[in-house]
């Protein structure tokens, strides 16, 4: 092995651990960010509860299952970055530094990742776990039934939301108006989670697709294996495709992107 | 024109009480060029603040243009006008005219009385190949210009300028200096600024108030802080001179035994 | 006050209205994104008749009154949460120098007329709840008074906002909970909650009158809590002295600022 491999091998987990601490400075946002998200949890905590009481049993959850579903999805928001964003990239694309970013020897799309991950471990302690306790001792959730495949899961749904981000922070290389951008990714991750509602309930074929696509991976997928609502082999399975496909397209196009800005310059 | 007396400012950081000024007293007559002079952190940002009511002294007064600032702020504000070197008055999205425009609509300076003013500045000022351009593609220098213009459309007393020439180029320094020469001397309009620059005190003002430690530790002409250091060839010397002096010793009781006396007002 | 805050605004739309194309595409975008809430209702009454108690073109009612009134306040103030950036980045000391109300400065500044399309779609799904509830006209009055009333309490709550930011500077989100919060917990009918909090909701944070004790006065039914069916007519009132009571701490805010110069 050539000591140059050996220095990338330590790289990663440095730049995870730089990730990590860089957004544990910014910890009075990070509980801000968690009180919003528990009082919203709160609040959907109720219009289920109401839903629930009126179908008990619907889409395969009981009331204190649609419960736990809501506050686990609240404490998503954070390490899963629901409403988007958590990258530099548009920024450092958008000032022309990512050109400095992509001569870098390390790939751009594993350096994120790393920093990524890091922010994730941080946000899922800080932003994570108040909305998880404040549910539980509120309206009592239910335990997990195979916590070694949730976090499993958790860690998967993190690959997946980062690789999506990381595709729509790039795009900024080719589209004018990345703030629109941004709020499509927004509607789309939302929606198609199951952070508003859970997707096991979306009707006919319009669930079935909502429950293909790789939003679902990012929230819906880790609660059903909490809850022990999905079987967890195919589960992670399914998450670990979609993280596949969409590093891949990462990839791609991080390739065009230097052709782009380093041939072109801009 | 401005007055202080015994004015101080305390904040407090982490449970201390921080004496950002203290015990500050100095008068600005009508039509003085004055620059107001310390080492970073020496409470001239804060004494700035409470002259133009954006900070209220916990203790002593401040009168300017006749205005207590920290209860009449409207009204103040429309007798001084006010600059800031680090950052702009203007809108960053907007054209500069149309930033002027707006400056002179919440002033209610009169249309006639504001194309006049517009034309005789755009002229001295040099603005006319940029009031189109949108404040944040503007170059230091030209924002700079243009924060002056709007700090001058509804003709002020008085002129507060904090650090006006941080970062300009030396072209675009000698313009605001120039412009700022004739202001005071055609108009007769009052000025006051801070400074790290001391060609700015050298070329523009008489008259030097130094603060360091939320202090007064020296108010003259530049010729009497000149005589403070005999030997020294240059201004930057004498000044550099002062502030280690005052570094010297510790902040309290007294920072140092430096000539500090009023002058009088030259116009009553 | 007024003056300075339609001087400014109007500024703003022009800029806006220079890239025509880019305003549309915002402004449309801001339709769907509030579109999204209504595809959630969607989804809840395809697996119900009725949630607590109220079928589908109730709530549409409910929701569409409270997110017209939201969408109002936002367009003309909901910047006052921005307050925080203005303290941090100096701005604020910008609107202290000038002779005009630093409240309609900081509402005003980059006023953004495309929160319209939020607006808009909310006066659809009112409409067509309207539409499909045939409320007698010895109600229907009540509905524009209900939602003008509902604007002036998110306008308080998003001024309660600004002013509690003067304290939590590093922490705007905090206001955001009570804000879109507010938003969020008006869509449905508040008998989805425990009576507990819509006590608290009536009166202590009197969200209630938003939309909730005018919307059961509009569609004539008795309160859960009992409360007589006059109480939604009371909205106005309640809107005047949240707004008294969000003046007062915007003033204590602005003369804190003033005297830590945070």
């Amino acid at each position: 092995m050539s000591p140059g491999h050996g220095a990338a091998v330590s790289l990663y987990p440095l730049l995870a651990w730089y990730g990590f601490r860089r957004h544990a400075t910014y910890w009075t946002a990070a509980l801000a960010g968690a009180f919003t998200n528990t009082v919203f949890g709160v609040l959907r905590a109720y219009v289920l509860i109401a839903l629930w009481q009126a179908r008990p049993g619907l889409g395969g959850y009981d009331v204190a299952a649609a419960v736990t579903f809501t506050f686990l999805t609240q404490a998503f928001i954070g390490p899963m970055q629901l409403f988007g964003g958590g990258l530099d990239l548009p920024q450092r694309i958008r000032s022309g530094d990512v050109a400095l970013d992509l001569v870098r020897p390390a790939p751009l799309q594993a350096w994120c990742l790393s920093e990524d991950l890091g922010r994730a471990a941080y946000l899922f302690a800080v932003r994570g776990l108040p909305p998880a306790l404040v549910g539980a001792l509120l309206f009592g959730l239910a335990a997990p039934r195979a916590p070694a495949a949730f976090l499993a899961s958790v860690v998967l749904g993190v690959v997946v939301s980062f690789g999506w981000r990381y595709i729509v922070a790039l795009a900024t290389c080719w589209v004018m108006d990345d703030r629109g951008l941004a709020t499509l990714s927004m509607v789309l991750t939302t929606f198609f989670s199951g952070l508003m509602l859970p997707l096991a309930i979306f009707p006919g074929w319009f669930g079935d697709l909502a429950r293909a696509l790789p939003w679902s991976a990012m929230a819906q997928v880790p609660a059903d294996v909490y809850l022990g609502t999905a079987e967890p082999g195919g589960a992670l399975a399914f998450q670990a495709g979609w993280a596949a496909v969409l590093i891949a397209l990462g990839a791609l196009m991080t390739g065009a992107a230097r052709r782009k800005v380093v041939i072109q310059g801009g | 024109m401005i007055e202080a007396d015994g004015v101080g400012r305390t904040f407090t950081v982490r449970r201390q009480v921080v004496h950002a000024v203290r015990d500050l007293s100095f008068r600005v007559a009508a039509g003085e060029f004055a620059a107001c002079l310390g080492p970073n952190g020496a409470g001239k940002s804060t004494t700035i603040k409470m002259l133009t009511g954006i900070l209220t002294p916990t203790s002593g007064r401040v009168t300017v243009a006749g205005l207590d600032p920290s209860r009449r702020r409207t009204a103040l504000a429309r007798r001084i006008g006010v600059v800031f070197g680090q950052r702009t008055t203007l809108w960053w999205d907007l054209p500069l005219r149309d930033s002027l425009e707006l400056v002179r609509l919440l002033y209610k300076v009169d249309r006639k009385v504001f194309r006049e003013r517009l034309d005789e500045m755009a002229d001295l000022l040099d603005l006319g190949g940029f009031l189109r351009t949108p404040v944040r593609q503007l170059s230091l220098g030209q924002r700079m210009r243009g924060d002056i213009t709007a700090a001058l459309l509804h003709d002020p007393a008085v002129l507060v300028l904090d650090e006006p020439t941080i970062g300009l180029d030396v072209v675009s320094k000698a313009e605001v200096r120039d412009f700022l020469r004739r202001l005071n001397a055609e108009r007769g309009t009052t000025v006051l600024l801070t400074t790290h620059d001391l060609g700015d005190v050298e070329r523009l003002c008489r008259r030097v108030l130094l603060i360091d430690h939320g202090r007064l530790a020296f108010d003259g002409t530049v010729d009497d802080l000149r005589a403070t250091a005999p030997g020294r060839a240059s201004i930057e010397d004498v000044v550099a001179d002062l502030y280690l002096r005052s570094r010297g010793t510790p902040r309290t009781p007294h920072p140092a035994p430096l000539p500090a006396r009023d002058l009088p007002s030259e116009t009553a | 006050m007024i003056r300075t805050y339609a001087l400014l605004a109007w500024t703003w739309t022009r800029a806006a209205a220079q890239y025509r194309l880019s305003f549309t595409l915002v402004t449309l975008g801001a339709f769907v994104v509030g579109g999204l809430d209504i595809a959630v209702i969607w989804v809840i009454f395809a697996n119900t008749d009725t949630l607590a108690g109220f079928a589908l073109s109730e709530v549409m009612l409910l929701y569409g009154a409270s997110q017209l009134a939201f969408a109002l306040a936002d367009l003309l103030f909901g910047n006052v949460d921005r307050i925080s950036q203005h303290i941090r980045a100096g701005t604020l000391d910008v609107m202290l120098i000038r002779p005009a109300s630093p409240f309609a400065q900081v509402a005003a500044d980059r006023f953004s007329p495309h929160r319209i399309g939020r607006a808009a779609q909310a006066a659809v799904v009112l409409g067509v709840a309207l539409a499909r509830l045939e409320i007698p006209l010895g109600r229907v009055w009540m509905v524009p008074v209900m939602v003008a009333s509902g604007a002036v309490i998110f306008t308080a709550l998003f001024t309660l906002g600004g002013a509690l930011q003067f304290l939590l500077t590093d922490a705007p989100e905090v206001a955001n909970a009570f804000t879109y919060g507010g938003a969020m917990l008006n869509q449905y009918p508040l008998s989805v909650y425990d009576a507990r909090i819509v006590r608290g909701l009536t009166f202590v944070l009197p969200l209630a009158f938003v939309n909730w004790q005018p919307g059961l006065y509009v569609l004539g039914r008795p309160d859960p809590l009992g409360l007589p069916s006059w109480t939604g007519l009371l909205s106005p009132a309640v809107a005047l002295a949240l707004a008294a009571v969000a003046a007062l701490a915007w003033r204590a805010g602005i003369r804190r600022y003033r005297s830590t110069g945070s």
